[in-house]
């Protein structure tokens, strides 16, 4: 009896973990209900329900969370799902990730963060009204009936097998890698972290007043979504670029587009509720946005599971889920627009400002990234309406978005240091740009001095240069100027009590113009090279020397590899040895490839080892990318400025930080 | 010896996008061919250009696009040819014909559309600079009133 019972216990965590998810629906439902009603009827005690049930849910989701985790780690393949994507022989990291690289457990996890910004708001809003705080934790846990109804009813990750096999079918490959592992955690953050700015949008629609302190809510959460969106789509396009062999970053697929599109959108929001905080305009607008911001990730949802990008009839086959998601988003973006259709008109702006200031800029960068995102969508959707209204059958590739969507971004990078530099409510444009053209004389220098060098190329990548260096000291000056005038001394002090929010803000935009640089240096002057080569040989790339020393078979944990041994050299001295496989995993019955990489400030020596030839030797495939690591580098970059802006008093203030209520508030 | 041997006939089965056989001679010819391939989507595959792809198939219809080159075709014309036998499904940029208008003139009228709604409320919250307007008719005489006093 002694050895079962470790089993038994394993099973009672599973139910356990079952019932707790479906108490979690349960108090759900009350939340969304009760303080609502409370707030239309000025009853504190019903309002005072919001807060005990959104960590009661959060707490509930946690557990069965952790059940499932436990029944990974622990390989109970009595569990359907853990039998579908899970090996005894798999690294314990994947058996973690394992829980959350399949359609039920990760919507497991997007339901446990979408409680956890709820419980976020519960504990840490105590600076919000009472009503509008009551409200948006209703409004909240409306989603949260949504979708753990979907996971209830059509994609229940607590489903057990009669029969229980003796070992799992494994983890998809591809995802048994660190950078996957956690690419769909900081996704889900950001995705569903635009929830809370969606409910705080429906609360304030609901008590029809939108006012400046308003937007001082609605930012920090904004920052921490669009932080949080940036880095999962760094991750999973950096993952994209060393794991899937050939050294792509970003494929303009439905499912990355589905991440892009709220990013867009979020980060429009993040500019335009400063101006709802800080001038008591674009009210309605970032309303909107806000609306709109979190609409799209559910667009995103739908998109990725129902599978009705990939083909119509998938759909068809099994339409239950992707209805099911139909539905939600339909209530929900519907009803939020219906009721901002209701609303929108009382929500009178009372800034003033002239056509030349920082608002206007504002608009402008509002304008750029939402009919950029309406590009995105409009590309990604295409290939349906199409099929669907004219009865095509056509596809929307990289060629198109590439060509459709880079103006927009290169016209935003234009403007942006400009805009940045704008003082608010009115500005003489001759007056700030004057401390811009000497940055926009280098930006054109380097620009032309690489159209120079590279002869006969596309125009890609100078313009791409000299975009980045715009942006990046267009950064540096703003601070500059916000330092003032003075002695380095006095101006160093300045600097140094500059706010954090200034600070990110200045990050975050070098942060663009870094990653900007970096795609378009990708693109535009990659060096590439396919051959066979025989053991011992050596070629030419780039510059580099590269000489094949060894090609050997070599075991892994849970597959088998082929491991080729190349050394890089230049000018005789050796840089790197490089080993890429080519993996084959037995259980799942599906090769990768594991490409070899020499990183480097300015360029990625990337080496890919395909198949023996029948000639002798072997496919080998070698890329020099220059100033691959910028994009993600820059990404980086861009999320530190959104972390570090989200650390200043003034957004603690607003998150409503318990202590911090008085004071502060005046010195925006 | 014997597990490389092992190894090499489980990975051999997966192709692996442009294999060093499948190379023209001639540089320019290939180039021009990896342009094309990189426009033409690999059939069975998820939003994938022949270019990236690994399966069987794409490394067909690549060996088709440089057969054709090096009969002497231009490229349009082996575009044209891979059209007519799989139709507009391998394009990734889609034509500019008919319905398409509207994919590809989307951004540019959306943008026209933004810019002037902007602009309408630009010039709004601009002229609202003066208190002036924002009095009704009738305050306005009582404020006129109050200042002839």
């Amino acid at each position: 009896m002694e050895s079962t019972k470790p089993l038994i216990i394993a099973a009672m965590f599973v139910e356990l973990g079952h019932f707790a998810l479906i108490l979690a629906f349960a108090v759900a439902m009350v939340q969304a209900t009760v303080p609502l009603v409370g707030a239309q009827r000025g009853w504190r005690a019903w309002m005072a329900v919001a807060e005990p049930a959104a960590t009661a849910q959060f707490l509930l989701i946690l557990a069965a969370f952790a059940a499932l985790t436990h029944a990974f780690v622990g390989s109970d393949f009595s569990l359907r799902l853990v039998t579908l994507n899970s090996h005894t022989d798999k690294p314990l990291l994947y058996k973690f990730s394992g829980v959350w690289g399949n359609h039920e457990g990760s919507m497991l996890l997007w339901v446990l963060i979408l409680s956890l910004f709820g419980a976020c708001a519960a504990w840490f809003g105590k600076g919000l009204p009472t009503a509008l705080r009551a409200r948006a934790l209703a409004v909240q846990s409306a989603i949260a009936v949504a979708f753990i109804g979907f996971i209830l009813f059509t994609s229940n990750p607590f489903l057990r097998l009669e029969l229980p096999p003796l070992n799992g079918q494994d983890l998809n490959p591809l995802l048994q890698d660190p950078g996957l592992a956690l690419h769909p955690p900081f996704l889900y953050l950001g995705y569903v972290g635009l929830s809370m700015t969606f409910s705080l949008a429906v609360a304030a629609l609901i008590e029809g007043r939108v006012s400046a302190a308003w937007g001082r809510w609605v930012r920090p959460w904004a920052l921490a979504a669009w932080m949080f969106l940036t880095i999962g789509i760094a991750l999973g396009s950096w993952w994209a670029y060393y794991e899937l062999g050939w050294g792509g970053f970003w494929f303009w697929d439905p499912v990355e587009n589905a991440s892009f599109m709220p990013w867009l959108i979020a980060t429009a929001l993040l500019h335009s509720a400063i101006v709802v905080e800080k001038r008591e305009a674009l009210k309605s607008w970032t309303v909107l946005l806000a609306i709109l911001a979190f609409g799209f990730s559910l667009i995103g949802t739908f998109i990725v599971r129902s599978g009705v990008l990939t083909s119509v009839h998938a759909f068809a086959s099994d339409p239950t889920r992707g209805v099911f998601i139909l539905a939600i988003l339909g209530v929900f973006t519907g009803g939020a627009l219906a009721l901002y259709a209701a609303r929108a008109g009382t929500m009178e702006a009372t800034g003033v400002f002239s056509t030349v200031s920082r608002e206007s800029a504002v608009v402008l960068n509002n304008v750029l990234l939402s009919v950029a995102c309406f590009v995105v969508f409009i590309g990604t959707v295409w290939p349906l309406v199409a099929e669907m209204l004219f009865d095509r059958k056509l596809s929307v590739g990289a060629p198109y978005f590439n060509a459709a969507f880079t103006p927009f971004m290169v016209a935003l990078a234009m403007v942006l240091p400009i805009g940045a530099i704008l003082p608010w409510k009115r500005a003489r444009l001759g007056r700030s740009i004057r401390r811009l053209w000497g940055i926009a004389a280098l930006a054109l220098a380097v620009g032309a001095l690489a159209w120079t060098v590279q002869t006969g190329r596309a125009a890609l990548g100078p313009v791409g240069l000299a975009l980045g260096v715009w942006l990046v000291f267009g950064a540096l000056a703003e601070l500059l100027v916000r330092a003032g005038r003075g002695s380095p001394g006095s101006r160093a002090r300045r600097l140094a009590m500059l706010p954090r929010a200034d600070w990110g803000k200045a990050l975050a935009h070098a942060g663009l113009g870094v990653a900007l640089l970096g795609i378009a240096g990708l693109m535009a002057w990659e060096v590439e090279d396919i051959r066979a080569v025989r053991l011992g040989e050596s070629y030419g790339v780039g510059g580099y020397t590269i000489t094949l020393n060894d090609v050997r078979s070599v075991p892994g944990p849970n597959y088998r590899a082929v491991q080729a041994d190349l050394s890089v050299t230049r000018n005789g001295r050796t840089l790197a040895r490089l080993r890429p496989e080519k993996r084959v995993y037995p259980v799942a019955g599906m090769p990768t490839t594991e490409a070899a990489i020499d990183s480097g400030s300015f360029r990625d020596v990337y080496v890919v080892i395909g198949d023996a030839q029948i000639g002798g030797g072997w496919a080998i495939r070698t890329h020099v990318k220059p100033f691959a690591n910028w994009i993600w580098t820059g990404a980086a970059i861009m999320a530190l400025g959104g972390g570090l802006s989200l650390t200043d008093r003034r957004h603690r203030v607003a998150g409503g930080a318990r202590g911090a209520s008085s004071g502060a508030v005046g010195t925006t | 010896m014997r597990p490389l041997i092992l190894a090499l006939c489980l990975l051999a089965a997966p192709a692996w996008s442009v294999q060093p056989d499948e190379i023209l001679e001639d540089p320019a010819l290939e180039a021009r061919a990896r342009e094309l391939s990189r426009e033409l989507r690999c059939l069975v595959c998820r939003n994938e250009s022949i270019d990236d792809s690994n399966a069987e198939l794409a490394r067909d219809l690549r060996l088709l696009v440089r057969e054709r080159l090096t009969a002497g075709d231009s490229d349009r014309e082996v575009m044209a040819y891979v059209v007519d036998r799989y139709g507009e499904f391998v394009l990734l940029r889609p034509t500019g014909d008919g319905a398409n208008l509207a994919l590809w003139l989307a951004g540019p009228a959306m943008l026209v559309v933004a810019l002037a709604i902007s602009a309408v409320y630009l010039r709004r919250r601009g002229s609202a600079r003066s208190f002036e307007g924002s009095l009704s008719a009738s305050e306005q005489a009582r404020l006129n009133e109050l200042l002839d006093r």
